[in-house]
């Protein structure tokens, strides 16, 4: 798929590195989930959940493929979706921080995935009209598979935060952990400036009413209550992670970084 | 042409060929003369991509068309709605349900044909599958599910 590595970028007329930083957080926040997601294979509370969740870790990695192969193009220098995801190191990881958070227990598994599938909902719709048409063509796949995304995690955080004493009370400390890292996603920087401005996304401001409405219309069916705002430290849409990328990295990478080039 | 594609099978669900599966977006022969598939995948992580291309080259190979490029084709994005008539009628003989259409009517059992069937999970044995269960008949179930 290299036709497509000229006109993209120049059509778009979003400068080249905004555009390479925005694919490769988009695609990082995909990859980081989807492997995040695989740990849970023969681990899960019941058979269903466990196909569940590798399903959606496999749309995830199948977004994340679809977008470092772009990157990689826009990049221009010879690398390839592989060479980015099993030869760059935590701090060249540009995913939100909240997508390499550990798994937990299955309530902080379904919390980190509403809260993401929520935000994807709403980018990839925006995406569609994006004028850069690959990035567009890219987010009305993915559009469709966060849809069902969204009815999983949804449903699963009502049933949860509107169960037994138990399963309420984890999911309100999962909620309590995981939210401090939800100011990230609508934080905008001089790379979603870029990206706004040359009309390749809506700018985040937009998204994050409609991202903060829906995620209240949720809650409103539980008896969960709605963690306070918090400032953030962690900045992993510009390399700066928790300590969690680096041991997740440290498994996914084993194989390529042991015996490079390896292939099936 | 077409006749080699529908030959291809599908490596998850082998009843069904690429072309009853819809995503067959167009056959034609470049200026160079070489011929030119465009296939669109069912979903973004579907592990059978990768075979599906590998196959269809094959075919059209050993059918005296040459090498053929295959072009990866992501809009429109795929829809179940594209799986062909044919393709649904061989899903129901192979004991799947079909997609629905957009008219969103129950789903029926493959088995005995009944409507009185529910929904054990969304996630099947493969991104585009879900898990049913005939309530008459008792048997548990595939669904290709709408997307």
């Amino acid at each position: 798929m290299s036709t497509g590595a000229a006109a993209g970028p120049a059509d778009a007329g979003a400068p080249r590195q905004a555009l390479l930083a925005y694919l490769l957080r988009l695609g990082d926040t995909s990859l980081v989930l989807g492997q995040r997601l695989g740990e849970w294979v023969g681990h899960a509370p019941e058979l269903e959940e466990d196909l569940a969740l590798a399903n959606l870790a496999l749309d995830f990695i199948g977004q994340a493929r679809l977008l470092l192969s772009y990157a990689g193009e826009v990049e221009g220098r010879g690398r390839d979706e592989d060479a980015l995801a099993f030869l760059r190191d935590a701090p060249e990881f540009m995913n939100l921080a909240l997508a390499e958070q550990p798994n937990g227990d299955f309530a902080h598994t379904i919390v980190r995935q509403w809260l993401i599938d929520a935000w994807q909902l709403e980018l990839y719709q925006g995406l569609t009209a994006s004028a850069d048409g690959r990035l567009a063509a890219i987010a009305a796949k993915a559009l469709k598979e966060s849809r069902y995304h969204y009815r999983f995690s949804s449903g699963w955080l009502v049933r949860l935060g509107d169960g037994t004493a138990e399963s309420r009370s984890r999911a309100q400390q999962a909620l309590e952990s995981l939210w401090r890292f939800t100011g990230e996603l609508f934080a905008p920087d001089e790379v979603d400036a870029q990206i706004a401005a040359a009309g390749v996304a809506p700018p985040l401001a937009s998204q994050a009413d409609a991202w903060s409405a829906r995620v209240q219309r949720t809650l409103a069916e539980t008896t969960l209550s709605r963690p306070a705002a918090a400032a953030y430290p962690w900045h992993g849409k510009r390399g700066v992670h928790t300590e969690h990328l680096g041991h997740l990295l440290g498994e996914m990478q084993h194989l390529q970084r042991s015996y490079p080039g390896l292939q099936w | 042409m077409w006749e080699v594609l529908r030959g291809v099978p599908d490596p998850e669900i082998p009843v069904l060929s690429i072309v009853d599966l819809g995503i067959v977006r167009h056959v034609r022969r470049g200026d160079d003369g070489r011929l030119r598939v465009g296939i669109t995948p069912t979903y973004s992580g579907c592990p059978a991509t990768a075979p599906i291309r590998a196959a269809t080259r094959a075919a059209l190979d050993a059918a005296g068309f040459g090498a053929a490029l295959i072009e990866e084709v992501l809009a429109p994005p795929w829809s179940s709605d594209w799986v062909t008539p044919e393709g649904r009628q061989k899903l129901a003989a192979f004991g799947i349900a079909p997609p629905q259409s957009a008219a969103r009517q129950a789903v029926s059992c493959p088995r005995c044909g009944s409507e009185a069937t529910e929904r054990l999970s969304e996630f099947g044995s493969t991104p585009c599958k879900a898990h049913y269960r005939c309530r008459a008949c008792r048997e548990p179930f595939d669904y290709f599910k709408c997307i």
